[in-house]
């Protein structure tokens, strides 16, 4: 007889060649196709390649920040994790949503009237050019690396379950596509994708959530009840994720800080036309992220009472694909298919924007401006940019092929916890405090990158899960709780220990500029 | 007209800073009742509602709460003043 977990997964259509998935997928490639096409009509220059052209309105902006930030992980992730576990997952839903006031209140207005393409020219209106850009570039680098790793290889493995494809195949598409995206259609491409990819995702998502509802009288507490009812009160409440505390909160400083330091989001302001209209988009962006992150809420808890833990842990041990099974119960194979389709596009558009930001950090930030010194011919910066965007992109897919079957969870929280102390404490400095001196801005970047590459090396993730030590010198599984503090402390103090006329005599007119939004109109 | 622009900038800047405390202060409340008050937090206030939940719910509608005040403050205050200033800079 079968144990009954295979008969389970036997039940589930998922991981088969799936004729409506298929359909989904080749017309979201055709149609993200033909958006490029029309964009690298419209890409010529480098404002148009980086920026798209400052044409981005407030409301388009929002849709594509929401589309840029809404990952496979917090989709298929925190729906799994809600559940297979109830309670905890909503920790994830909050602590990546309470970025977002963050993000306005501290960073968007003042880096879009800054700067110009990226966070680093922030920095570099007062301090010495090189310095930070080179800094700036290393914070950026390795937060678009891992997180580009961890969406390879956790999107590779999900298209495997889901379309049946080979792993490797998932992996060279991705690449593929965005690839295609990025040197053909730049900015204007990435955006008009990853409004296509927000859209559909908060389309299905609410369909889905609609649809569980439906079978609970419309009230989610009737659903929540029949969780708890099924599977113990337990399931409403705080449970092992949160073994010890200091973790949990350090968790919190990576997701709630972290947001304000990532370059992908960041470059994300430069494509509106002012101020004005950074500071709408993240309030839509806000809105959209919100609700999708209520709508987990529905989703994960759906999952667990007409799914069932158990089934959904058969088909993937990490309990990734909740959000498929739970379509499929309730909408059949064309469901899935929807479902299936939609966590492909979501991988795609993340990973353009990531690849964007990591060639803008090459070409801009290390090639033009350090290199060059600013004097790069007319149109070469262009070429870099897009050469830059084919190596990532390369590097990308190799790196993803490399970490088959590794555990890479924690890459994502590497990225975030780099983004919330390498980039974020630098960039505060810079912009509020006029003592702030390069010396001080690139100590801050350097420890922080540096810290927490070091501290997540000896902490139990990769001690213990991965290398199997027995114990590990660091007991945290994330260092931002250590490290964000450490790098404000490192930035403060160095720039209190040396002198920087240049950027203390230039605080003044950045703050003309931070206010009249002279530099990039 | 330096002086006014930081006048300006600081009355942003104190707002800014008092609407990131205010979010820091509700989700690192939640985020402290968690780890140090579980079976609080999983006690139900009605069917299927246990303080957790509800909190959580409380922590996004808060996100959204304190982005729109932002919002309406900077569309309305900060822009106005961010107007006059430009005028007299002519």
């Amino acid at each position: 007889m079968m144990p009954p977990f295979l008969l389970q997964a036997a039940a589930s259509s998922i991981g088969k060649p799936n004729a409506v998935a298929m359909s989904f997928f080749f017309f979201f490639i055709a149609v993200t196709l033909g958006i490029t096409y029309w964009a690298a009509r419209k890409t010529r220059t480098t404002e148009q390649f980086y920026a798209a052209g400052r044409s981005v309105t407030a409301g388009q902006n929002g849709f594509a920040l929401a589309g840029d930030y809404m990952s496979a992980a917090s989709f298929l992730g925190i729906a799994g994790l809600v559940s297979t576990t109830g309670f905890d997952g909503l920790i994830y839903s909050t602590g990546w949503l309470v970025g977002w006031p963050v993000v306005l209140f501290l960073v968007a207005e003042p880096l879009r009237n800054l700067g110009k393409y990226t966070f680093a020219d922030v920095l570099a209106t007062r301090l010495q050019q090189a310095p930070v850009r080179i800094a700036a570039a290393v914070g950026t680098l390795s937060t678009v690396i891992f997180y580009l790793i961890a969406q390879m290889v956790g999107g590779g493995s999900l298209i495997k379950l889901m379309f049946g494809l080979s792993y490797e195949t998932a992996v060279v598409i991705v690449g593929a596509a965005m690839i295609a995206y990025v040197i053909f259609g730049g900015m204007l491409a990435t955006t008009w994708v990853q409004i296509v990819k927000a859209a559909l995702l908060l389309g299905g998502a609410a369909a889905l959530a609609f649809m569980v509802l439906l079978k609970f009288g419309m009230n989610p507490l009737a659903l929540f009840a029949a969780a708890s009812a099924k599977y113990g009160t337990g399931m409403l409440a705080p449970g092992k994720l949160v073994a010890i505390p200091l973790d949990t909160i350090s968790l919190g400083m990576a997701l709630m800080f972290g947001t304000a330091g990532l370059p992908h989001i960041l470059m994300r302001f430069y494509t509106v036309p002012d101020a004005k209209a950074a500071r709408k988009s993240v309030f839509y962006a806000t809105g959209l992220i919100g609700f999708f992150y209520l709508l987990t809420f529905i989703l994960g808890f759906g999952a667990m009472v007409l799914v069932g833990p158990d089934a959904i842990k058969a088909v993937d041990k990490g309990g990734n694909m909740a959000a498929p099974l739970l379509a499929e119960y309730l909408g059949g194979t064309p469901f899935l298919g929807f479902i299936a389709a939609v966590a492909f596009a979501t991988i795609l558009a993340v990973v353009a924007g990531l690849t964007l930001s990591g060639a803008a950090a090459l070409s801009h930030d290390l090639w033009t401006s350090v290199v060059r010194k600013g004097q790069a011919r007319a149109g070469e910066e262009l070429k870099v940019a897009r050469g830059a965007a084919l190596v990532l992109g390369v590097i990308a897919v190799v790196l993803g092929i490399v970490f088959k079957g590794q555990n890479v969870a924690f890459m994502v929280s590497l990225a975030f916890a780099i983004a919330a102390s390498a980039n974020f404490p630098a960039l505060v400095l810079s912009i509020f405090w006029r003592r702030c001196t390069t010396q001080g801005a690139v100590a801050s970047m350097v420890a922080g990158t540096l810290g927490t590459l070091l501290l997540i090396w000896l902490s139990p993730v990769i001690q213990i899960d991965i290398l199997k030590h027995t114990a590990a010198w660091f007991p945290l599984k994330n260092p931002a709780v250590v490290t964000i503090p450490g790098s404000f402390l490192i930035g403060i103090v160095v720039s209190l220990l040396t002198s920087d006329s240049k950027a203390v005599d230039g605080y003044d007119g950045s703050v003309r500029d931070m206010i009249d939004g002279a530099r990039a109109a | 007209m330096a002086s006014s622009h930081h006048s300006l900038a600081a009355s942003r800047w104190r707002i800014a800073i008092a609407l990131t405390a205010i979010v820091i202060v509700i989700y690192f409340g939640f985020i402290a009742l968690i780890a140090y008050q579980k079976e609080w937090m999983g006690s139900l206030i009605a069917p299927g509602l246990s303080v957790g939940i509800l909190f959580g719910a409380i922590v996004i509608v808060a996100s959204w709460l304190t982005t729109w005040f932002y919002v309406w403050w900077a569309n309305h205050h900060y822009d106005a003043k961010l107007d006059e200033l430009k005028r007299e800079g002519r």
